[in-house]
């Protein structure tokens, strides 16, 4: 009996780490095809006499498809930065400010119903997001600012930190309550208040785990399609105003690739545009993933 | 195991079962899906024993799709380009069945607060190009044109492209939204904005009489005035096959040139063929 069970044991052990394996490599596999279908923009001169790194940032226009295509990656590029950044500027007060109030300021009853109801906007699908921003935010600020253009890289970056904020506010929150009680009870101890210690002990303690917040709400914010899709207008504009409309990398190929030919110089850029979104993300996630470790060990004492 | 091996047993009876009925899908435009839904439902009232399974995307999207043989009918709001017929003709050496099933006024769209009713097409022109960027060029108000479009995956833009623009770029302060929905929906919220799309989407928003030239008449996009050639921007919608219908997609499209499918048509918001 008991020998039988420890085979099953083994058999089950090498399942997972198939499934585990199997895992890292589809990861690894959708990478190298993401970037071998980018590939004739380096190698094929056919391509290149259309869309090639040169071509890219050589003009600031984006039209795809002309006569005369052009693939200036610039305004795309810029879309993508003006968006993210008021995302990230509106979601990084909101979610560590949230944050802050749950782990130190929110009574035990508050906090039961506040962190759930943060994390159910999580499950927002982003598709309904964009859809209410395209509906209703965008004449609400309209009406606000007074701008012209009613759908622009404003109105995106809002819709785009309510997608951002709980997972600042959730990473956030665990850092803050994982930063040890005596560091608190001393500083109270000390004769510091309630807001002293959470200012200046506690958000300093978890200043790892926040950073590393921050840095997965902006790869998050890089790579989130469908609200910036519907929000912003998508107008391949190289300006510096957050106010007018703007068509981020993510979007295009969102749009694009349903109609594309395949092996087009189209198809390529669109293709290489993805390797550029998955190279950013990778990295920004991979600074993010370093941060929480280095949290860990610090809290355990082993820095 | 057991467990495992009952699945796999209701998993195949499932798949049977699903081949057994008789499925038709119908994919493209994201202009004709509505159409191709109320088709769908009336002739499956009819013929409970077919599932037909009708879904969007864009022409480009449905034209692909018949190419690499993923969907049985294909609704295009543009003709199919040579190019395209190529690729098609290489996988399945056919070149393709084209089934004119409707006629559609590509709309022009203003806010109803818009003083202007009607536009020529070199107006829209100059508004699609960038060249005319404020109403007051064009006899209203003095406010900045903002002019909605489609995504370059949409029949529609293509249209608009080769017929108004006569092939020239839209500027790139265009905006592009997902869906002609989504355009009406801009077009109704802003003062200021033009867009184009299908006459059956148009709600919230005033249809714009467009004139040939500055001398012609303007027309509204009437089911009479597409008809008799009048309205300057008309087209024709189509269903696109690999090869000549059998069975129950001959079925099928026979029913929708018939007058009853043709009467959906007119309901929809489009304009018969027959």
């Amino acid at each position: 009996m008991k020998r039988k069970s420890r085979a099953a044991e083994k058999v089950i052990e090498l399942a997972i780490a198939l499934v585990a394996m199997s895992t890292i490599a589809s990861i690894l596999l959708i990478f190298l095809f993401v970037i071998k279908e980018a590939l004739p923009i380096f190698t094929s001169a056919k391509t290149q006499a259309e869309a090639s790194l040169a071509r890219f940032f050589s003009t600031a226009i984006w039209q795809p498809v002309s006569d005369w295509p052009r693939y200036g990656l610039a305004p795309l590029i810029l879309g993508t930065l003006k968006v993210t950044f008021v995302a990230l500027l509106f979601a990084i007060p909101v979610g560590v400010g949230a944050a802050l109030f749950t782990s130190e300021f929110a009574p035990r009853k508050a906090k039961e119903f506040l962190k759930p109801i943060v994390e159910i906007l999580a499950g927002i699908p982003s598709v309904v997001l964009g859809f209410f921003a395209l509906i209703v935010l965008a004449s609400l600020l309209q009406n606000a600012f007074g701008y012209g253009s009613r759908l622009n890289a404003f109105n995106a970056g809002i819709a785009l930190s309510f997608a951002v904020i709980p997972t600042i506010f959730t990473i956030s929150e665990d850092a803050l309550a994982a930063v040890p009680k005596s560091l608190r009870e001393a500083s109270l101890a000390l004769g510091a208040d309630r807001w002293q210690t959470a200012w200046r002990v506690t958000l300093p303690g978890a200043q790892a785990g926040i950073l590393a917040s921050i840095l997965l709400g902006l790869g998050r914010a890089i790579g989130e399609t469908m609200i910036v899709l519907m929000a912003s207008g998508n107008a391949s504009l190289l300006t510096a105003s957050l106010f007018d409309s703007t068509r981020s990398l993510s979007a295009t190929i969102a749009a694009e690739l349903g109609e594309v030919v395949f092996g087009d110089p189209h198809y390529n850029t669109l293709f290489f545009i993805g390797t550029l979104l998955f190279t950013m993300t990778f990295f920004v996630n991979l600074g993010a993933g370093m941060m929480v470790d280095r949290l860990k060990r610090k809290l355990a004492g082993k820095l | 195991m057991k467990k495992i091996s009952t699945i796999l047993l209701a998993l195949g009876l499932l798949a049977s079962v699903s081949t057994a009925a008789k499925r038709i899908t119908i994919k493209g435009s994201d202009t004709m899906v509505i159409l191709g839904q109320r088709w769908a439902e009336e002739y499956m009232k009819a013929h409970p024993d077919v599932t037909i399974q009708v879904t969007g995307g864009g022409s480009g999207v449905g034209i692909s799709a018949l190419i690499n043989g993923a969907t049985d009918i294909c609704e295009s709001s543009r003709p199919m380009k040579q190019s395209e017929k190529d690729k098609l003709k290489e996988r399945f050496f056919t070149t393709g069945v084209e089934i004119p099933v409707a006629k559609d006024g590509v709309t022009f769209y203003l806010n109803e607060a818009n003083p202007l009713s009607e536009l020529t097409l070199d107006q829209i022109k100059d508004i699609y190009t960038g060249k005319v960027t404020n109403w007051k060029q064009l006899g209203g108000e003095d406010a900045k044109i903002v002019p909605y479009g489609r995504e370059n995956s949409s029949g529609t833009y293509v249209f608009v492209k080769d017929n108004i623009l006569k092939g020239a770029d839209f500027a790139p302060g265009t905006q592009t939204l997902p869906g002609t929905a989504a355009v009406v929906n801009a077009v109704s919220k802003d003062k200021n904005g033009i867009g184009y799309g299908g006459a059956a989407f148009a709600k919230g928003v005033k249809h714009t009489k467009v004139k040939k030239d500055a001398k012609s008449p303007g027309y509204e996009p009437t089911e009479a005035n597409v008809k008799a050639n009048l309205y300057p921007v008309s087209r024709d919608l189509y269903w696109y096959l690999k090869e000549s219908p059998t069975g129950e997609v001959k079925k099928l499209v026979d029913w929708v040139l018939s007058p009853a499918g043709q009467a959906i048509v007119t309901k929809v918001g489009y304009f018969p063929v027959k």
